[in-house]
């Protein structure tokens, strides 16, 4: 298989304080710059630089906020995730048809796999019905898709690393101990 | 009709001291939208792979009594521990017993050496129970100040200088709290010296053990000649967020290990059984998740001794645990008059030095185990507690 071909991006080494700087802002990328610095002992122009270097290099990818939209009505998403079989091309593998599909808006994700299926994409739509034709119009269309699996998502508990429900948020200490 | 309770309640019980603790935990309570800084334990909550091996023990009907010592398996596991973290061996079989936190651990120690006047010293600013411990054993707790022109750690002088043909052994808290003072190597080998000099013991009270951020941990136990004079405390409390699992232990020469568990037995029994469980996963397998947690501390850590220091409001950088110990000399305060002052009018929360012992007046103690949003409001509030009164006088 060709999957080493796909793999291959190198990755860059990081001093230790730009890898706290990027820990903190993974956590929370509102955080002040000043504040970063005083966290990592180091001067609000290092840390600028510092932040600048990391998102030339594409190592900061963007800054996204994590929204339940299902709260928001009238915004709901229906979110479905699709197994893909893929025949790669010769000399380009998986890449060509991924990076074609990747750039269907509908498409918020989309991953290379081991195993039954080649390429796990996860759709987001208004409704099944648009998902739906998206699949049998837009992703079963493509030369070398072989078969689609859709899988309608129900109910997201995490996502991101971050829990939609439990208690583990909350501060249940007393508020002053020894 | 109203019983007179009085000629009950035992003079032991009268003598002890409410916690200075308590008063002040009484007003914070009662107030709303207080930011505290005045919490003595970490702001994560268990890591779940330690929750849900507990849940698994209840669930597969783990609810008997374990040995006295505690389960084999769980001895076993913080035998390994000590030995490839801190480099000190100890026999799961008869050395190591499994105590309801370090607190109890504490008490079986004092329990285990002390005569009725043997002297304890007790490295002042220091935590709460030692000093009402050691009177509760029979012992008398002897302050041994430390100076903030050194940090906060102790010197081997300042020891000496309280030793008298009845002291019996020193306790020692590094990384410590309320200082966050922590004791390098060299540093602890000085005061071995005079341990051994004198013919001591130490409690090494180790329970910030896995929270020392800028140097390697050194157990007591692991310096020259002081195996056999140290009864070592930890426990899983703060470096793996399980205080309210009441989980620790304590490890020492077998002859006192042996004294300690005739104690437990007859007061204790042992620990809760599916907790104990829990605490064998967290050993195994917390490893990543209690890096990240100290790294999380170190953070704040820092945005809290710098942001104190600009404000006017002086501290040296403590070395581990999760408290910095700033003065508030220069707001011609007393740390009650601060702590409380802070409380009605910022609504913060911090608590007062000298609750930690006499050499603690001048100070106050704030816990950075609080999330940053929140550390940054308190600290805001406290800048603006100084400000409208121009309390800082250069
Ligand atoms: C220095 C020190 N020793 C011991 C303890 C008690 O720990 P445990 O929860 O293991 O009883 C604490 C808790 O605040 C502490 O700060």
């Amino acid at each position: 298989m060709g999957y080493m071909n796909e793999l291959e991006e190198m990755a860059m080494k990081l001093s230790s304080e730009e890898i706290e700087i990027l820990r903190i802002i993974e956590e929370n990328h509102k955080i002040s710059v000043e504040s970063i610095a005083l966290m990592v002992e180091s001067s609000e122009e290092q840390v600028r630089k510092t932040l600048k270097k990391l998102e030339d290099e594409k190592i900061i990818m963007s800054y996204p906020t994590l929204i339940d939209w299902s709260k928001v009505e009238g915004q709901e998403n229906v979110i479905a995730m699709i197994d893909v079989k893929v025949t790669p091309k010769r000399g380009v593998g998986f890449d060509e048809v991924a990076k074609r599909i990747a750039r269907f808006p509908e498409v918020s994700s989309l991953y290379l796999m081991s195993g039954a299926y080649d390429l796990s994409i996860t759709i987001e739509g208004k409704s099944m019905n648009q998902i739906a034709t998206f699949v049998s119009e837009k992703l079963s269309t493509i030369d070398n898709v072989i078969s689609t699996t859709t899988h309608f998502m129900l109910k997201k508990y995490k996502h991101d690393g971050v829990l939609f429900t439990s208690g583990d948020d909350q501060d249940r200490r007393m508020v002053v101990s020894p | 009709m109203m019983q007179d309770y009085t000629r009950y309640v035992s003079q032991t019980g009268k003598d002890l001291k409410p916690s200075g603790i308590r008063k002040f935990f009484d007003l914070a309570a009662s107030m709303e939208g207080v930011i505290s800084l005045g919490v003595g334990e970490p702001d994560f909550i268990t890591p779940w792979n330690i929750r849900e091996a507990a849940i698994v023990s209840l669930e597969q009907g783990y609810t008997s009594y374990t040995a006295n010592a505690g389960l084999l398996e769980l001895r076993q596991e913080i035998s390994t521990y000590l030995e490839k973290r801190f480099g000190v061996e100890y026999d799961s079989n008869n050395q190591i017993i499994v105590t309801i936190g370090a607190s109890q651990g504490l008490d079986l120690a004092f329990r285990a050496i002390l005569n009725r006047g043997d002297e304890v010293l007790i490295v002042e600013p220091a935590f709460v129970s030692y000093g009402p411990l050691v009177s509760l054993a029979g012992g008398t707790p002897i302050p041994v100040s430390t100076s903030p022109a050194n940090g906060f750690k102790v010197t081997p002088e300042q020891i000496e200088q309280a030793i008298t043909e009845k002291t019996k052994a020193v306790l020692l808290c590094s990384p410590n709290n309320p200082t966050g003072s922590t004791l390098t190597k060299e540093e602890l080998t000085e005061i071995a010296k005079i341990i051994k000099k004198h013919d001591l013991l130490v409690i090494s009270d180790e329970i910030y053990a896995e929270l020392s951020y800028d140097e390697v941990f050194t157990s007591f136990a692991a310096i020259e000649g002081m195996y056999e004079r140290t009864i070592l405390l930890n426990g899983f409390s703060k470096g793996f967020a399980m205080t309210g699992w009441r989980l620790g232990f304590v490890a020492a020469p077998k002859p006192l290990t042996e004294v300690m568990l005739k104690i437990h037995q007859y007061t204790t029994m042992c620990a809760p059984h599916m907790l104990q469980h829990g605490a064998v996963e967290a050993l195994r397998n917390t490893y990543h998740e209690v890096e990240a947690m100290k790294r999380s501390y170190r953070r704040r850590r820092n945005y809290v001794v710098q942001t104190l220091n600009q404000m006017g409001l002086e501290c040296h950088t403590p070395g581990g645990a999760f408290y910095v110990f700033p003065s508030i000399r220069s707001t011609g305060l007393s740390s009650e008059q601060f702590a409380e002052q802070l409380l009605l009018e910022e609504k913060v929360a911090v608590v007062p030095g000298n609750v930690f012992g006499e050499s603690g007046e001048g100070y106050v103690r704030c816990s950075y185990a609080t999330s940053m949003p929140q550390l940054q409001e308190a600290l805001k509030r406290m800048q603006h507690f100084i400000e409208s009164r121009k309390l800082v006088k250069n």
